[in-house]
């Protein structure tokens, strides 16, 4: 099956917590998909998430399931130390050995007003956490300790 | 003793499937033993009513089991009546390590390293409180910052972050945060000795300096509270914590170590998960329960970066206590002394603790790792401090926001469980799944209507903590009760609640 779009979707599977699961044509799109839900989860209204700063990110992890895990631990970081709610613009990702990310995040600061708030995600979790090919597509499951 | 179900497979009890093989040793206490699993250096023990066990996600039995298997664990693996799937550990989950030959887990204490509930009595009651209860919510909400990219009123540069690591509630208290009489009665005196700031990510720091004196979000609350009239269940013991007078009020909030303790837990993990197999040789069953030897460096340095979140979490619940205090004195127009807001308790519950137990007749050290669990001191420990030390320490049991809390007290039977008891009520439901069953702004309507105020900085997250989305309070705390690791003393009822 070929996903057609980078999408996620928050699913039922544990008690306390956000499990979600993303689907995107390519490894890249994956990535992508777990910045959106990310800002999903933080956000009462994600739309109105505007694009007034940028920042730039390299990380690097044994595998791509760990680097996937890296990647959003570095989202909830930056939410954290600089209050800023973050897209991927741009991913590239390269596996050879060891899996390395560079990507173009946008985003701004927190308005509360203007975005209303979710859930203050503490950390992304290695439970359950899958990352692979799907017919032409690629899927992934990770959850978020709430 | 009998067994639960004496067909093979997997049974079920009120519903849901439990394990084949899980059988009754006492009262509102199972057994599993160590053929459920390869590798299982002891039993699992659950302490649990019939009815809970039945409400219990099959994944706890599992993740108890895989605890079970980790090296050094002493006597059995523990699950509290409010036991739920957790990450590693199932939340509710108490494991004793031989700390010489034993591992350390951050996954037996959790993302919130020190998530710990504070109890606060007052002079005030209902009658005085109800006609301004609106008024002081609205306080309340506006002076704890709670929520997502909430920031905290207390800044600190990183010097004074290193002395909160060291120092705990102490610091927050020779800061003018509170006084001796808090400390007294704060597990440990607000502070876990080892903290070593140098253990400690830069991250850590950077996502910890803007956050002292919040909330958080998620199942983290701050409550205004009623005793009702049939609400005190063990009158000496209530009266010896303060709480001692039908509609009496009292506020009970519970909240962590936030941004800090979360990276601690993250930088371990992720250490840990490469240094098992290349450094200690140990299996990696389930990447959440990734651990090191003790007394291993890894292991060391990750008790000393706990150490200094658990500090940061005491010293969190330290300051805002004292904004509590500023908004009643505000709202009622006398000092806090004169309110009579005194702390009645402040208890960890994602905590490992190198402590003395007696094992098979012997005194020993053990390194007591605690996750959605509640040390309970019995009368006469060593460790309590001298108003507590004949009823045993209070243990805070934190409901759902719409049913009601506990206070309990330690029991000298409690060792079965190294004492430890529960620490709330369990979810039995996803928080997607609840978000589907009620509307946040339906559920804050129909809650006032039934005489409870509430602020959430996230009208999702309120739908989140729905009460039907947890288990029954009453049915944990009396399961603490008849399986003898703690005994009731009180019952409180919502009357106010500030959300993240």
């Amino acid at each position: 099956m070929k996903a057609s779009a980078v999408e996620y979707e928050f699913r039922d599977a544990v008690t306390s917590d956000l499990a979600v699961e993303l689907r995107a044509p390519t490894l890249e799109g994956v990535f992508t998909a777990l910045a959106d839900a990310l800002v999903a989860a933080t956000l009462e209204h994600p739309e109105a998430l505007r694009t007034a700063r940028r920042r730039s990110v390299e990380l690097d992890a044994p595998d791509l399931e760990r680097l996937l895990l890296r990647f959003a631990n570095e989202l909830i970081f930056l939410r954290d130390a600089e209050r800023l709610v973050l897209r991927a613009e741009r991913v590239a990702v390269h596996a050879d050995g060891v899996a390395r990310l560079s990507a173009e995040l946008v985003g701004e600061p927190i308005d509360r007003d203007r975005h209303g708030v979710g859930a203050d995600v503490k950390a992304a979790t290695a439970h359950g956490l899958a990352l692979g090919r799907v017919g032409e597509g690629w899927r992934a499951r990770m959850t978020f300790d709430v | 003793m009998r067994a639960l179900r004496p067909h093979g497979g997997r049974g079920r009890v009120t519903g849901l499937a439990i394990p084949a093989g899980l059988r009754a040793i006492a009262p509102d206490l199972w057994e599993i033993g160590p053929g459920f699993r390869p590798g299982m250096r002891v039993p699992v023990h659950i302490f649990a009513s019939e009815k809970l066990l039945g409400e219990m996600d099959d994944t706890v039995f599992a993740q108890a089991a895989n605890v079970a298997t980790l090296p050094g664990i002493v006597g059995a693996s523990l699950c509290m009546p409010d036991a739920h799937w957790g990450y590693g550990f199932p939340i509710g989950g108490v494991a004793a390590m031989d700390p010489d030959t034993g591992v350390i887990s951050p996954g037996g204490i959790g993302f919130d390293i020190n998530c710990g509930m504070r109890l606060v009595r007052t002079n005030l009651g209902w009658h005085e409180v109800r006609p301004r209860i609106a008024e002081l919510v609205d306080a309340l909400a506006e002076r704890v910052p709670a929520g997502v990219g909430s920031e905290g009123f207390v800044r600190l540069d990183a010097a004074s972050l290193a002395r909160v690591m060291l120092g705990g509630a102490r610091w927050a208290v020779e800061h003018g945060f509170g006084d001796e009489r808090d400390l007294e009665r704060t597990e440990s005196g607000g502070c876990f000795p080892g903290a070593d700031p140098a253990q400690v990510s830069e991250r850590a720091l950077r996502r910890g300096e803007s956050q002292l004196g919040t909330l958080g979000s998620g199942n983290h609350y701050l409550e205004v509270q009623i005793l009702p009239p049939d609400g005190i269940l063990d009158e000496p013991l209530a009266r010896a914590f303060g709480l001692d007078r039908p509609g009496q009020v009292a506020v009970m909030f519970h909240c962590g170590s936030r941004g800090f303790g979360h990276q601690v837990a993250t930088d371990y993990l992720e250490t840990f998960l490469d240094a098992m197999p290349s450094r200690y040789g140990l299996p990696v069953i389930d990447r959440e329960l990734a651990c090191a030897p003790f007394r291993s460096p890894d292991g060391q340095s990750y008790f000393a970066a706990m150490g200094c979140a658990a500090n940061m979490a005491f010293a969190n619940r330290q300051v805002i206590l004292h904004r509590i205090r500023g908004v009643f004195a505000d709202v009622f127009g006398q000092s806090p002394g004169a309110l009579g807001l005194e702390t009645v308790y402040d208890v960890a519950h994602n905590t490992a603790k190198l402590e003395r137990h007696r094992v098979d007749g012997r005194e020993r050290e053990l390194l007591v790792h605690r996750k959605g669990a509640t040390r309970a001191f019995p009368p006469g420990h060593p460790e309590l401090p001298a108003c507590y030390r004949e009823t045993g320490q209070p243990v805070i049991v934190g409901g759902s926001m719409e049913t009601g809390s506990y206070v309990l007290a330690g029991v000298a039977q409690g060792a079965a469980s190294f004492f430890s008891s529960a620490h709330g009520s369990g979810r039995t439901m996803s928080r997607t799944r609840a978000r589907k069953l009620v509307r946040g702004e339906v559920l804050r309507q129909r809650m006032a209507e039934r005489g409870i105020e509430v602020r959430a900085a996230s009208l999702r997250g309120l739908a989140e903590e729905a009460g039907f989305a947890y288990k029954s309070v009453d049915e944990v705390a009396q399961a603490t009760e008849v399986a003898g690791i703690s005994r009731r003393v009180a019952r409180l009822l919502p009357v106010g609640n500030v959300k993240g």
